[in-house]
Parts: structure tokens; C-alpha cells; sequence
């Protein structure tokens, strides 16, 4: 075992996987002698060449309709987009075209495809470098959305998106690079996809989170437990297919859910979850189930960020209104 | 069967007025500038490359926020933004600051945009343009809409766009020219191929020996020029600005040049990517060391003059960034009431949750 952060991990799953299948190709802007701007490919074009690892043109849409043509003969591209907000150039390569072409083609063809990049708040980037996008990707039918929250679950999680057969948009929240190391395997492991994780149990109340927002969550019930209310925190790490078997299990236990993203509050993955724990257990509710999310203006220019985006106090100040209802 | 390419490529030379000792090597084509323009070209480059240096050190000390250095680029910024007309419309990129500023946007205001304060993207009245795109190649399209509409309206100006060699690669570069073209807009494609987009070198970005030939597939004009001759990048951008108020179509500039620094302040480290070398071969080429040569030969310039200017550099730049720090912070409430015109029921109901939250 070795210590990593989360951006080690990711570096580690990559190497495994361009060392385990010679079809896996690794591709984008800045990726290749660079190692990406954030160091997420460090060392992986000297190990495996330049035919596998490589800078590409500066073009999303080209690079996601490459990854596309390359799927098409056969290969398993690993196409990174620099940050997350830059995914409004290639919207059609990915919800018009790698989405659609197993059922367009009438389930003969696959696209075993694994978008990485970067996303979400806190690290005072510029404009459209910070937004959480991934409400967008899970409203389209044929993607999975992967969202790892620690270093284990990273390598785990991005081995599997690659050997998956289908599109899989995985998404990297960039507080969590090298906010912390943990102890990650050496040796090659998978983590399910389409699998929530029960990272806290507890008795009073569920929080459904993912990403950044899983440590808030956590930091939450910690402070609640103080004052007596046990919360259970639900790490997604897949928002699209959402794992509802392990929310509503715990929901039906607790009876009272808050859920959490740090993405705008309408149309999000939230109000999904919370519309969904309504439909199938209502008799099991003590209290409205409560989302805490950004207010619905675009991402704030950075000095505004600190307000805009949730916390454990939002968190908390929810719960309690679950507890008290 | 015949084959075309080679010959295109051939006819792209770099086309340039002063070289690297300061002297003109094209008469023909000089540009038509008093000596007070020569000498306020000259205070603008150097006073250019001072802010570029205190931008560098406020960002090292945490007082700046977003910075995407200029030294190095000064003459195809500040030679473009000289052909101008103050009713002229730009849509920078992100390294695009100083055209702005030399158009009249307050340093303050620059400084705002840097630290993440909406207010720094209000450009002034008299500004016509908008502030610095981040999107790669978004406002490539824009700038075709808006010489498009300059055309429409029978108005004798000009929209100018920049963008990167990394930026011609984008889609939104190929659309927006073709656009212009196709609809013969008031346009001015400035690409300032400073070499590397990021880490990636330009070679990598096309199999084109030049950006400037792009324009051919659009059917528009396309040179490439030394972007590190000021005359030449003025005398360029003049010409195409005349062409296209006169109905003779848009212009693709590739101005060849190079950023002395880092891509940007947040981590860049060129040393992963480019050699000593190359630094020092361009930097011989410096745009203001050989424009300085050229004044001096001409007796418009002394090191007193320079001194003076960059003395007042330094206390511009020292008051802009005071007032910026005093500026007051901007609130999520603010943003609130900027999204819409008329503030939709949701953000209503939110706007009264975060004024409570702000006012503690
Ligand atoms: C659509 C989009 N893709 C990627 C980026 C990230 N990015 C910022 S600058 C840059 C390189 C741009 O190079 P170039 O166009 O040559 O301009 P330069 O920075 O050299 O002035 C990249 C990839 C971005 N801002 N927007
Ligand atoms: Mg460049």
C-alpha cells in the first residue's frame, strides 16, 4: 500500500490501464510532455510513448469526436477536457454522438470512452473553470457520470470506467486533488460503478452527497453527533445511474434525508434524488426531504465564492430543519 | 492532377518593417506616423512591460488574482491596438488586457478583472468591447457577428478579435472567419502565434507551415507579420482596417511572437516545455529593445524619457491597485442582481436567504 492523494491515484489508474490494454489511449490538451495541467498524466508519455499519450489540437469538440472515431476502430480513448466548463465546445461528440451510438447503431456499436476532467469550486480559478456541469451529463440518457470523492474510490472507480463498454464522463472535483493523501493499493482493484457507499452510519437522519460535498457531509455529522443527532452520510460516486437501493435502505432506517451538491439548486441532481426518495418512500418520512445546493445565479466570480458555495454549516442549519420539522 | 498546397505555403513570408537592430528594411512600407505617435507607441510599450512586471509580483503576493502575462508581446498587442479608432470594437482573449487598457479601460477596472470582481468586466463609455473571453475561440464568432452588423448598419468601423496559435485550432476560429468572409463583415482576425498554447508548440496544433494561409480556405486576406515589430504590426493592421470599412473584406493577421513568462500565474512552469534556448533567441528579438534602437537613431528618445515613463508606470499602477483593494468586496447578492433583467421568483426567495446571510 501507498499513501496518494487523489491526483496520484488517478495518474494510478491510468498507468494500470495503459499497462493492462494496448487499445487504451490517453489524449487532450497539454496531457502529453506537460502532464496535464494539473499533473493528472505526469510521467505517462515517457512510460508509454507518444502514440498512446499525446497532445492533441486545442479543440474539445475535436478531441471528443476523435475519441469517438477511435472507439469506432476499436480502441479505448481516455480523452481528458482541461476543466470541466470548457464541456459547452464538445456538447454534441458527447450528448449528441458518443451517447447515442449503441442504440443509434441498434446495440451493434460501443463507445468505450472515459471523458476525465476536472470541475467544481473553491480554488479561485477564472471564469468556467469551477462550474459543477455534472447535472447536465446525468440528464442524458446512454452516460454514466462518475464522481470519485477520495484517492481509493478514484483508482478504483477510473479503472473501471475505462474497461466499462459504455461512455463514461468522469469527473475530478479539484479541492479534492491534494486536499488529502490516503492509503491506496498498489495492485489493481476496481470500485463498482453505479454503487453508493455508506461512508457514516447513523440512526436520525440520511445526507446523500457526492464529491467535494461528501466531506462536508461528513464534517456535518460529526458536529450533529455532538449535539446528538446521528446522521448517516451516502457517498454517491455514480450520479448517473444513482444507486437508490442504498439511499432508500437508509432513508427508510433514518426517515429523514437532506441531500447535497454543490451544483445550483434547479434541475439538479438533487431535486432528482429528493423527488425520487418522495415517490417510493413517503410513508417512511417524518420530514420533507431538504437539498442543500449553490443559489441559482451562474458560478460567482472568485471573490463571492466563498459565500456562494454550500458547507457544513448550510448542511447542518438543514438537518436541523429536518430534525425540527 | 494538380497540386496546390506548396505553392500557398510559398507565398506566406513574414512580413516585416524594422528588424532585430532597429533599422527599417522595408521604406516602401512605412507606415505613415509623426514622431509623437512613434514616441507614444514607444511609452505605451514600455509602459506595457512595467505593468506586466507588477502584475507578476501583486499576483506572487497574492493582491492579484487571474494574470496571463504580456512581455514579449507588446508589439502585437499595442501595434494593433494602435491602428484604432476609438469607436472600434475589441473582443480579447484572456492576455488581452493591454489593448483594453490603451482603449480606455481603467487600470483599476483591469485589476478588478484579475481579482474576480464583476466590476472589472464593465468597460467604461466609449469602451466598445467586451471583456476578456475565457472560452478558446468564443469570440472569434462574436467578432464576425459584430463586423457583420458594422456592415449592416453602414458604419465605418471595425471589430478586432485576438487569439492565440492554440486558438486557431478551435472550430469558432475556421466558423468565424468563414463568416466574415461570407458575409464581407468589418473584420480584423488578430492570431498571435506566440509559439506554444499552454505546453503544446505550434507545430503541433496543424499541419499548416502558417495560421495565416488559413485565410485562404475562407477567402479572406491572410499575413502573417514579425510580431515583434511594432511598425509592422501597426502598418498591417492600418491596412486591413481600411480594406474592410471600404467593402474589400475581412483580414486574417498571424503576428509571430513570444510570451517571455509563464502561461499564466496559477502553476505553469515552462521550464517543462521549452529550452533556455529559445527564450534567448527570442528575446533577441525584443520588440521594445529594437524600437528603442530605432528612436534613438532618430533622436526621439532618451533614457530620461524612458525613466520618466516608467516612473509613472509605477505610481499609476501603485494608486490602481489601492483603489481596487478598497474597491468594495462583491456580494452573492450583487450577482443575484445581474443575472436578469427582473429577478425571477426562485432567486427572489434566495436573494432574501443570502442578505441575511451577507449582513452578519
Ligand atoms: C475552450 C477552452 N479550452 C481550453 C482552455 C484552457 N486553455 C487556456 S489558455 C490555453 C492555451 C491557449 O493557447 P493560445 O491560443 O496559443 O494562446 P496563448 O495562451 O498562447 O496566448 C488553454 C488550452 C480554455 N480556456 N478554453
Ligand atoms: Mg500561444
Amino acid at each position: 500500500m501507498a499513501q496518494m492523494t487523489m491526483i496520484q491515484a488517478i495518474t494510478d489508474a491510468m498507468r494500470t490501464e495503459l499497462g493492462n490494454d494496448e487499445n487504451v489511449l490517453v489524449f487532450g490538451e497539454d496531457v502529453g510532455q506537460n502532464g496535464g495541467v494539473f499533473r493528472a498524466t505526469e510521467g505517462l508519455q515517457d512510460e508509454f510513448g507518444e502514440d498512446r499519450v499525446f497532445d492533441t489540437p486545442l479543440a474539445e469538440s475535436g478531441i471528443n469526436g476523435m475519441a469517438v472515431g477511435l472507439a469506432l476502430t476499436g480502441f479505448r480513448p481516455v480523452p481528458e477536457i482541461q476543466f470541466f466548463g470548457f464541456v459547452y465546445e464538445t456538447m454534441d461528440a458527447i450528448s449528441g454522438q458518443m451517447a447515442r451510438y449503441r442504440y443509434r447503431s441498434g446495440g451493434t456499436r460501443q463507445m468505450p470512452i472515459t471523458v476525465r476532467s476536472p470541475f467544481g469550486g473553491g480554488v479561485h480559478t477564472p471564469e468556467l473553470h469551477a462550474d459543477s456541469l455534472e447535472g447536465l451529463m446525468a440528464q442524458q440518457p446512454g452516460l454514466k457520470v462518475v464522481i470519485p470523492s477520495n484517492p481509493y474510490d478514484a483508482k478504483g472507480l477510473l479503472i473501471q470506467s475505462i474497461r466499462d463498454n459504455d461512455p463514461v464522463i468522469f469527473l475530478e472535483h479539484m479541492k479534492l486533488y491534494r486536499s488529502f493523501r490516503e492509503e491506496v493499493p498498489e495492485d489493481e482493484y476496481t470500485v463498482e460503478l453505479g454503487k453508493a457507499n455508506v461512508k457514516r452510519e447513523g440512526t436520525d437522519v440520511t445526507l446523500v452527497a457526492y464529491g467535494a460535498m461528501v466531506h462536508s457531509a461528513l464534517k456535518a455529522a460529526e458536529q450533529l453527533e455532538e449535539d446528538g443527532v446521528s446522521a448517516e452520510v451516502i457517498d454517491l460516486r455514480t450520479v448517473s445511474p444513482v444507486d437508490y437501493e442504498t439511499i432508500l435502505e437508509s432513508v427508510e432506517k433514518t426517515n429523514r434525508a437532506v441531500v447535497i451538491q454543490e451544483a445550483q439548486k434547479q434541475a439538479g441532481i438533487a431535486a432528482s434524488i429528493a423527488a425520487e426518495i418522495q415517490e417510493k418512500a413517503i410513508l417512511h418520512l417524518e420530514a420533507p426531504v431538504m437539498r442543500v445546493t449553490a443559489p441559482d445565479t451562474i458560478y460567482p466570480f472568485t471573490q463571492a465564492e466563498g459565500v456562494w458555495l454550500p458547507d457544513h454549516t448550510s448542511i447542518i442549519e438543514k438537518v436541523e430543519s429536518v430534525m425540527n420539522f | 492532377m494538380k497540386r496546390t498546397l506548396e505553392n500557398i505555403e510559398n507565398q506566406f513570408e513574414t512580413f516585416q518593417i524594422l528588424n532585430e537592430e532597429g533599422e527599417i528594411v522595408n521604406e516602401d512600407a512605412m507606415p505613415d506616423l509623426s514622431d509623437d505617435d512613434l514616441k507614444e507607441i514607444m511609452r505605451r510599450m514600455v509602459y506595457t512591460r512595467i505593468l506586466d512586471q507588477r502584475s507578476i509580483a501583486l499576483n506572487r503576493q497574492g493582491r492579484l488574482g487571474f494574470y496571463a502575462p504580456t512581455a514579449g508581446q507588446e508589439a502585437s498587442q499595442l501595434g494593433s491596438q494602435y491602428a484604432l479608432e476609438q469607436e472600434d470594437f475589441i473582443l480579447p482573449g484572456y492576455r488581452d488586457v493591454p489593448q483594453l487598457i490603451w482603449q480606455g479601460l481603467p487600470l483599476t477596472k483591469a485589476f478588478l478583472f484579475s481579482k474576480g470582481h464583476y466590476v472589472g468586466n464593465q468597460m467604461p463609455e466609449g469602451v466598445n468591447a467586451v471583456s476578456p473571453q475565457i472560452i478558446i475561440g468564443a469570440q472569434i464568432t462574436q467578432a464576425a457577428g459584430v463586423g457583420i452588423g458594422f456592415k449592416k448598419r453602414g458604419e465605418s468601423n471595425v471589430a478586432i478579435t485576438y487569439t492565440g496559435d492554440g486558438g486557431a485550432s478551435q472550430g469558432d476560429f475556421y466558423e468565424g472567419v468563414n463568416f466574415a468572409g461570407a458575409f464581407g463583415g468589418h473584420n480584423i482576425f488578430v492570431v498571435q502565434n506566440n509559439q506554444f498554447a499552454i505546453s503544446v508548440p505550434v507545430e503541433k496544433q496543424s499541419a499548416a507551415q502558417t495560421i495565416a494561409q488559413k485565410a485562404v480556405a475562407a477567402g479572406v486576406e491572410g499575413i502573417q507579420v514579425d510580431g515583434m515589430d511594432v511598425l509592422a504590426v501597426y502598418a498591417v493592421t492600418k491596412d486591413a482596417r481600411e480594406r474592410a470599412i471600404n467593402g474589400e473584406g475581412p483580414t486574417l493577421i498571424e503576428t509571430m511572437t513570444y510570451r517571455y513568462g509563464p502561461h499564466t500565474m496559477a502553476g505553469d512552469d515552462p521550464t517543462r516545455y521549452r529550452t533556455g534556448d529559445m527564450d534567448d533567441e527570442w528575446e533577441k528579438k525584443d520588440p521594445i529593445v529594437r524600437f528603442r534602437k530605432y528612436l534613438e537613431g532618430k533622436d526621439l528618445w532618451s533614457e530620461d524619457e524612458e525613466n520618466e515613463v516608467i516612473e509613472k508606470a509605477k505610481e499609476e499602477i501603485k494608486a490602481a491597485i489601492k483603489e481596487a483593494d478598497n474597491t468594495p468586496k462583491q456580494k452573492v447578492t450583487d450577482l443575484m442582481d445581474i443575472m436578469y433583467e427582473e429577478l425571477p421568483q426562485n432567486l427572489k426567495e434566495q436573494r432574501e436567504e443570502y442578505a441575511e446571510k451577507e449582513s452578519k
